[in-house]
């Protein structure tokens, strides 16, 4: 009997592990990734003397430049594959996705490969960025003034 | 205590991501595009200037940010230009984050192989 309720309470647990623990890694990794962020933004605004915002962008290029160089390393591909959406929502992902369709097309040419793939994968962050940013930039211009 | 704050504003994006993720069809394509529209459709109403001042860089890291940055960049020249400047701004504040990794990823082919 008690074996019988053991066994009902793992059968009603097993298929939902994976993803509690998905989660939880997503949640680690990324939370890590945002303490990363914040921790090259003090670090480039109190040794270049830059604002927090222009320090912002430096911290986006040096993300970007890691995602790119640790996606040419093929280490990242096995961290993606750990961390999931703690690396595919930080902007890494974003560099991960141009520099794996770099990579991946490479053999096809410099025009008709790189220059024509390049932004297979991140090309729809940026075209329905831009067109969601336009009609909610029209949006918050009518109702709140610009 | 924004390290804190940083830490749990982009561990519960990306936990979201991971949640939309497992238990849809979407790819993870679907899910930075719709973080992508989240953010900016979280700047109508100034709701994300919020998260960066409570999260400082932390707010800045998720994909979220860069709708943000899109229609920020867009407002600035709207005060001067009005709606035509809605065209003009909006790649003010993203454009170093395209073009590096533009640039980054284009040199970077060249020099690596691709592998599996």
């Amino acid at each position: 009997m008690e074996k019988k309720e053991y066994n009902k309470i793992v059968d009603k647990y097993t298929p939902s592990e994976p993803k509690l623990k998905n989660a939880f890694i997503a949640f680690i990794i990324g939370g890590f990734m945002g303490v990363l962020g914040n921790f090259l933004v003090d670090i480039y605004s109190y040794y270049f003397n830059l604002s927090t915002k222009d320090a912002s962008v430096f911290m986006i290029i040096t993300l970007i430049f890691l995602g790119c160089f640790f996606t040419c390393l093929g280490f990242f591909d096995k961290w993606v594959n750990f961390a999931k959406c703690g690396l595919i929502i930080p902007i890494t992902g974003f560099a991960h996705a141009m520099m794996s369709a770099a990579l991946e097309y490479r053999k096809e040419g410099l025009v008709t490969g790189i220059g024509a793939n390049m932004f297979k994968l991140a090309g729809s962050v940026i075209i329905f960025g831009v067109v969601s940013a336009y009609l909610f930039g029209l949006l918050r211009l009518f109702v709140m003034g610009g | 205590m924004t390290y804190f704050n940083a830490f749990i504003f982009c561990g519960l994006v990306c936990l979201l991501g991971q949640i939309i993720l497992d238990n849809t069809k979407l790819t993870p394509g679907h899910i930075t595009t719709i973080f992508v529209v989240v953010g900016a459709f979280l700047d109508v109403f100034n709701i994300y200037d919020k998260f960066v001042l409570w999260a400082g860089g932390g707010a800045l890291v998720p994909i979220t940010s860069f709708g943000h940055l899109l229609i920020h960049g867009a407002m600035d020249t709207v005060h001067n230009f009005g709606v035509m400047g809605l065209f003009m701004g909006m790649f003010d504040l993203t454009s170093s984050g395209i073009v590096a990794a533009i640039v980054f990823s284009f040199i970077l082919s060249l020099i690596f192989q691709p592998r599996d």
